[in-house]
């Protein structure tokens, strides 16, 4: 298989030809697959493994993680592309689904700033401050801001997704450019949402960073997915990393393993953490689907993509507390769609202080966009590395404004762009957020198409993000536990 | 199972899943999520322990069964008849 090409270590953007097979040790038969390490196919692997299932885990990429990912680079640099901050829902949700030990790393931001030229402020991030702020800062009513936070905790996610949240907004704060800004860009940031979105989307996430606050992991994400890969081995579930599927394999209506390097894996369920859209059209294949759920499928719209600036600091310099988290921004006005312009004028510097890895004394600071991905993937490849020069030049001139010596305490910078994206996670156009609103229901439905085949990952906005997609896995896993239960009866001849 | 501890099955479930949460004032005909912060996910686990512990069933349309005590009782009843109860955060 001299054509199978893989990542290798401190590539940015190659692959090299396989040597050894990865699949040697893979068993002939299993109760489930999951095609994915992202936060979604591990959690639900370690769930049903945690439940006696035997279950393997199929990741193209050499690390587990999917878009909760590090790498490394020489000069003792570590960055973390994922790990910005998250809902301390993700307390509980790593205490009961992975363990006690995961969940007590996880801790909270101390310093969450916005600063652009309609205002400038620093906040917990909770609903009490948010309240204060937007009424002695912004003027707002008390009693219309309790109304706007208490509608969004209202909404249930079968309610109506028509309202949008430009609606949603011009209701509570009509012509508030200002405080439309505050509420949206932090979240556009955290999942792709825009003001055409569902309120109810957008509720859900903003209400759980809302009740408490925005969370990390001190430890970084290498040392998270290397505690996890400890359990889901604990667990039973067998790991292979370097494995491409390419084929769900369907026989009668019914989900009956993969095809991975020309091999047949055979499972009684499979469960795809790879993109909704990827899975159903590419993996399974249309002709499995009836046609109008084909093109349900294929009418579902995805979320934007990324770009990120990489700047370590040199070892023995370090950075003066700032922040955590800065939203900034140069723009006069809020225009949501503006915030994936090519040449945005709004980014999030996330600090990486020694307190983040506890032991090393390093620092980093990570800034990202959102972006399109057509403007990216035009590019020739003589444009496209200068465009990310530029990229890189204008995150340093905007930087040079919080951290006036950032060129001389840094020795290693890099771009990310949509295209590195799609090639690492293989989601279409390099979604950083999965799909919107409507790839939910065909991933929740899948296995009513397919008999024992399940979707989990992100999807509807609100299944995305590290708790999102987490959660999301559960729910799946509850899903499949009950029909590899059921199959079993039915294998054994009870009733 | 009787009765009666069906009601300490739920309660030490749900005594697994929110450590944090007093469960032995609760009382039987207020909705759980009224009494104690309880989300769909919390939700979502309690069927699944009742699914790992018991080998109880429960469909998602019947889940509103479940958001009382006594609704629980009363739906879980002929389920848990043949059952014994089994401890895990209540013991000792
Ligand atoms: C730049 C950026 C910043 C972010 N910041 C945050 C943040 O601060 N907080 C937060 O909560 N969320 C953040 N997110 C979002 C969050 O990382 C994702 O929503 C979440 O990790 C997605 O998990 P997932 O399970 O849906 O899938 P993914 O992480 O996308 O995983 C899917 C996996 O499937 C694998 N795969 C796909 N196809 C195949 C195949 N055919 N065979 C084998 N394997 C396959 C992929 O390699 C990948 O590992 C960020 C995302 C980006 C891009």
């Amino acid at each position: 298989m001299s054509d199978e090409r893989r990542y290798y270590r401190g590539s940015t953007d190659g692959k090299k030809p396989r040597t050894s097979d990865p699949l040697a040790k893979a068993r002939g038969e299993y109760d489930l697959i999951v095609i994915g390490s992202g936060l979604a196919g591990m959690t639900a692997a370690n769930v049903l493994g945690s439940l006696g299932h035997k279950v393997a885990l199929l990741e193209q990429h050499y690390n587990f993680g999917g878009m909760a990912t590090w790498f490394k680079r020489s000069g003792g640099h570590v960055f973390d592309v994922s790990l910005h901050g998250f809902p301390v829902g993700m307390v509980k949700t790593c205490r009961r689904y992975w363990s006690p030990e995961i969940a007590s790393r996880i801790v909270q931001l101390d310093g969450i700033r916005f600063d652009n030229p309609q205002f400038h402020l620093d906040t917990t991030f909770t609903r009490e401050d948010f309240t204060e702020k937007l009424v002695s800062q912004f003027g707002a009513e008390r009693s219309t801001v309790e109304g706007f936070f208490d509608y969004l905790r209202g909404l249930n996610y079968y309610d109506d997704p028509r309202d949008t949240v430009a609606d949603c907004f011009e209701r509570f704060f009509p012509g508030r450019n200002d405080i439309h800004r505050l509420l949206l860009e932090p979240i556009a940031y955290a999942n792709g949402s825009t003001m055409a979105d569902p309120a109810i989307a957008y509720g859900i996430v903003f209400s759980n960073f809302m009740s408490k606050g925005v969370y990390t992991f001190t430890g970084g994400t290498d040392w998270l997915v290397a505690k996890m890969k400890d359990e889901l081995r604990r667990n039973g579930v067998e790991l292979f990393n370097n494995v491409q599927v390419e084929r769900i394999t369907v026989e009668n209506g019914r989900a009956t393993g993969v095809v991975a390097h020309g091999r047949q894996l055979r499972a009684r369920a499979v469960l795809s953490n790879a993109n909704i859209k990827r899975t159903i059209l590419d993996l399974v294949g249309r002709e499995h689907f009836a046609p109008e759920f084909a093109r349900e499928v294929e009418a579902v719209r995805l979320n934007n993509s990324s770009t990120q600036v990489y700047i370590g600091i040199r070892e023995g310099c370090s950075v003066p507390w700032i922040t955590d988290l800065l939203f900034t921004s140069t723009r006069e006005q809020f225009d949501s769609p503006a915030l994936c312009d090519f040449r945005g004028q709004s980014r999030t510097f996330s600090f990486y202080y020694p307190k983040v890895r506890p032991g090393s004394e390093r620092f980093a600071i990570v800034s990202s966009t959102n972006a399109n991905f057509a403007d990216w993937a035009k590019l020739d490849d003589a444009t496209y590395v200068q465009e990310k020069a530029r990229l890189i030049e204008e995150t340093l001139r905007e930087l040079e404004r919080y951290v006036p010596n950032i060129r001389e305490i840094s020795d290693h910078i890099e771009a990310a762009t949509p295209r590195t994206f799609e090639f690492y996670t293989q989601h279409v156009q390099g979604a950083s957020f999965g799909t919107k609103w409507e790839g939910l229901r065909p991933s929740m439905e899948l296995s009513s198409h397919i008999e024992g085949l399940y979707h989990s990952g992100s999807v509807g906005i609100i299944m995305s993000g590290w708790l999102g997609a987490a959660n999301y896995g559960v729910i799946t896993a509850n899903k499949v536990d009950l029909f590899l239960r059921a199959a079993a009866q039915t294998a054994a001849g009870g009733r | 199972m009787t009765r009666d501890e069906i009601v300490i099955a739920i309660k030490d479930i749900i005594a697994t899943i929110a450590p944090d949460e007093e469960v032995s004032n609760l009382a039987m005909d207020v909705r759980l999520r009224d009494q104690i912060e309880l989300d769909s996910m919390d939700f979502l686990d309690i069927v699944m322990e009742l699914r790992k512990r018991y080998g109880v069933q429960v469909p998602e349309e019947d889940y509103m069964q479940l958001s009382t005590l006594q609704g629980c009782v009363d739906y879980l009843g002929p389920k848990l008849e043949s059952k014994s109860l089994v401890l895990t955060a209540l013991k000792g």
